[in-house]
C-alpha cells in the first residue's frame, strides 16, 4: 500500500501538532503585543481630556477683528465680519468652489457676523495670515496661508492654491447672544 | 572579488584568536589586502568620508543627548544651555548641527558618482538599493533632529512634514495624530522623534554594514567601468593605496566642515530657528533645510495636495528602480556621448530644483517648478530611451590599459610590470 513506499510516514505525529500549537499561540501573541506598542502613539488620556469644552465671550471682539484661542491643542479662529465680508461671502456661486460649502452652512442662523474655524491651513498646517490690521488678507478679504500660497475668502473656504479643503468649523454653540462653547 | 585570504596571524595570540574568533583576519581581508581598482579618482573617497561623518554625527549627538532636555517647554532653553553653559557645548553643537550638512554634501557628491559611473548596474543592484535605504533613513534622521531645538523653523517643519500623510485618502488624518500623539505637534511629539532620532543613526550603521557587505562581494566599479579581469594587474591592496587616499581626502573634506564651524557656524541654518516654537504664529517664509529643497520644490510643483506627495516620494523611489530603468550596458558616462550630456542637465535640474524650492511658491517659480520637475523625471525616462540606440564609445580592454594605454613603448611597459607587481611586495 501507500504506506509501504512512501519514506515519510503521513500519519499525524507530535510534531505536527506541536508545531500548529506553538504557531497558533504565536500569532495570538503577536497580535497581542503589537496593540499595546502601536495604541501607545495615539493620544494619551491628558491629551484628550484637554479637549473638554471652552466657553469664550465674543462681546469684546470688534466688527473686523479676528482672534486665535486653542481648544484640544488646535488653534481657533473667531472672526467678526464685516457687512462687506459677509456680502462676498454670500455672493459667491457654491458651485464654483474647490470646496463647494454654503457661507449659511458655515455659520449659525442669527450669528452671521461671527465665524469660528479651525486656524490650521487645511493643505500643510501652516497659520494663514489675515487676523491683524496688517495681515494680507489674501484675494478673497479672508486668509492668505505663507507656506504654500493657499488663498481663503471671508467665510473661510478654499479659493485659490493646493489646499485641498475649506477650514473646518470647529464644534460650537451659542451659549448666549455674544457667549459660545466650543467642543 | 576577494579571493582566498592573505591574513597570517604573526603571534601565538593571533592565532588563538584567529581560530575562535577570526575578526582580525576580517578586518585584514577587508580594509588591508582588499584589492581595489587601480584607476579610481577621488569622487571614490566619498564612502570613507561618509562613514567619517556618520560616526562623527553618532559621537556629537551622544554627547548632546546628555545636556538636551526633550520636553516643548524646556528643548528651546537647553539647546541655548548647551551653547552658553556646558564646556564646548557651543562646538559641540555646531559640529553635530553643521555635520549633518557635511554629511548630506558628501552622501549627494558619492550619489552623483554612481550615477555618473553607472554604480548601480548589474551586479551591484542591491548596493545600490541599500543606498538608497540609508539616503531614506538619513532623510528621516536629518528631519527629526532639526525638530529638537523646538524653535520656530522646528515646530513648523514638523507640521508641514507631518502633515503630507494627511494627504493619503481615509487613512490620512489618522495617521497623523497616531504621529503627532495629539491633535497638533506637541510635547508628546517632539518626545518620539527624540527618541527615533537616537535610534535611526544605527539602523543607518546597520544598513551600512549591510551596504559595505555587498560592495566587498561584488567588488568597487571603477572609472571606466570596465570589470577587474586581472586582480594582480588591474587591482593594488587597499591598504596603503586607498587608506592613504581615503584619509587625505577625509582631511581636505575636514577643512571644508571646520569652515563653516569656526567661520560660518549658522549659514546653513535659518534664523527664525532662533524664536522659540510658537504654534499661533508661522513664519512668514517657512523652507526646509538646504538638502531638502530639490525635493521640496517638486512637492509645491504640483498644483494638487495628494499629487505633490506622492511625486516628492517618487523623486527618491525612483533612484531605486535606476538599474533596470537605464537600458544600457555599458556603466561609465565617459564612453557614452549622449548620456553624458544628459547626465550633466540633470545636475543642474537638481541644482535648479534645490534654487526654486527656496523661493517662495508664486508666479514663474512655481511654472518654473514644474518643468525642472519635468525634466528631473524625465532624465530617468531618458536613459531608458538612450540606451536603446546609444553608440558608446570604445571601452578600454582593461583597467590596466585604460591607466598605462598612454604610455606607449618600453617605459609603459617596465612601468606596468613594475606597478603589476607592487602588490605581491607590499602585500
Amino acid at each position: 500500500m501507500a504506506q509501504a513506499t512512501d519514506t515519510k510516514s503521513t500519519e499525524t505525529t507530535r510534531r505536527d501538532f506541536l508545531m500548529l500549537a506553538t504557531g497558533a499561540a504565536g500569532v495570538v501573541g503577536l497580535g497581542a503585543v503589537v496593540v499595546p506598542l502601536v495604541s501607545q502613539l495615539a493620544p494619551d488620556a491628558q491629551t484628550v481630556a484637554a479637549g473638554a469644552p471652552i466657553d469664550l465671550d465674543l462681546a469684546p471682539i470688534a466688527e473686523g477683528q479676528a482672534i486665535k484661542l486653542f481648544w484640544r491643542g488646535k488653534l481657533i479662529f473667531v472672526r467678526h465680519r464685516t457687512k462687506k465680508e459677509i456680502d462676498e461671502a454670500r455672493a459667491v456661486n457654491v458651485a464654483t468652489l474647490p470646496d463647494p460649502q454654503t457661507d449659511e452652512a458655515r455659520v449659525k442662523a442669527g450669528h452671521e457676523q461671527f465665524l469660528v474655524v479651525y486656524g490650521n491651513c487645511t493643505h500643510l498646517g501652516c497659520v494663514p495670515l489675515g487676523n491683524s490690521p496688517g495681515d494680507p488678507k489674501g484675494d478673497f478679504d479672508g486668509w492668505f496661508c505663507p507656506c504654500h500660497g493657499s488663498h481663503y475668502d471671508s467665510s473661510g473656504r478654499i479659493r485659490k492654491g493646493p489646499a485641498p479643503l475649506n477650514l473646518p468649523v470647529p464644534p460650537y454653540a451659542f451659549s448666549a447672544d455674544t457667549k459660545i462653547r466650543i467642543g | 572579488m576577494s579571493g582566498h585570504s592573505s591574513y597570517v596571524p604573526k603571534t601565538g595570540f593571533e592565532r588563538w584568536l584567529d581560530a575562535r574568533l577570526p575578526i582580525v583576519r576580517l578586518m585584514h581581508d577587508s580594509a588591508v589586502s582588499y584589492p581595489v581598482p587601480r584607476n579610481l579618482n577621488y569622487f571614490w573617497t566619498f564612502g570613507g568620508i561618509l562613514m567619517f561623518m556618520l560616526v562623527a554625527q553618532i559621537v556629537t549627538g551622544i554627547i548632546l543627548a546628555m545636556h538636551y532636555t526633550a520636553h516643548s517647554t524646556m528643548a528651546f532653553n537647553s539647546v541655548e544651555h548647551i551653547m552658553r553653559d556646558v564646556n564646548y557645548g557651543w562646538l559641540l553643537r555646531y559640529l553635530h548641527a553643521n555635520g549633518a550638512s557635511m554629511f548630506f554634501v558628501a552622501v549627494y557628491v558619492h550619489m552623483f558618482r554612481g550615477l555618473y559611473y553607472g554604480s548601480y548596474k548589474a551586479p551591484r543592484e542591491v548596493l545600490w538599493i541599500l543606498g538608497v535605504v540609508i539616503l531614506l533613513l538619513m532623510m528621516a534622521t536629518a528631519f527629526m533632529g532639526y525638530v529638537l531645538p523646538w524653535g520656530q523653523m522646528s515646530f513648523w517643519g514638523a507640521t508641514v512634514i507631518t502633515s503630507l500623510f494627511s494627504a493619503l485618502p481615509i487613512v490620512g488624518e489618522t495617521i497623523v495624530t497616531f504621529l503627532w500623539g495629539g491633535f497638533s505637534v506637541d510635547n508628546p511629539t517632539l518626545n518620539r522623534f527624540f527618541s527615533l532620532h537616537y535610534l535611526l543613526p544605527f539602523m543607518i550603521f546597520g544598513v551600512v554594514i549591510l551596504h559595505v557587505w555587498a560592495l566587498h562581494h561584488v567588488g568597487q566599479n571603477n572609472p571606466t567601468g570596465v570589470e577587474v579581469k586581472n586582480v594582480q594587474k588591474d587591482t593594488v591592496p587597499f591598504t596603503p593605496y586607498a587608506t592613504v587616499k581615503d584619509v587625505f581626502a577625509m582631511v581636505c573634506f575636514i577643512g571644508l566642515f571646520s569652515y563653516f564651524v569656526f567661520y560660518q557656524p549658522n549659514f546653513l541654518g535659518h534664523a527664525d530657528n532662533y524664536i522659540p516654537a510658537n504654534p499661533a504664529v508661522t513664519p512668514a517664509h517657512i523652507v526646509p533645510e538646504w538638502y531638502f529643497l530639490p525635493f521640496y520644490a517638486i512637492l509645491r510643483a504640483i498644483p494638487d495636495k495628494l499629487g505633490g506627495v506622492i511625486a516628492m516620494g517618487a523623486a527618491i523611489v525612483v533612484l531605486a528602480f535606476l538599474p533596470w530603468l537605464d537600458s544600457s550596458k555599458v556603466r561609465s558616462m565617459s564612453y557614452r556621448p549622449i548620456a553624458r550630456q544628459f547626465f550633466w542637465a540633470f545636475v543642474v535640474v537638481c541644482i535648479g530644483l534645490g534654487y526654486l524650492g527656496a523661493m517662495p511658491a508664486e508666479g514663474g517659480y512655481v511654472i518654473a517648478s514644474q518643468i525642472f520637475t519635468a525634466l528631473y523625471f524625465g532624465y530617468f525616462v531618458a536613459l531608458f530611451v538612450i540606451g536603446l540606440f546609444e553608440r558608446p564609445k570604445p571601452l578600454p580592454s582593461s583597467i590596466a590599459d585604460s591607466v598605462l594605454g598612454a604610455l606607449q613603448g618600453g617605459s609603459g611597459a617596465r612601468m606596468a610590470a613594475a606597478t603589476a607587481a607592487e602588490p605581491n611586495a607590499k602585500g
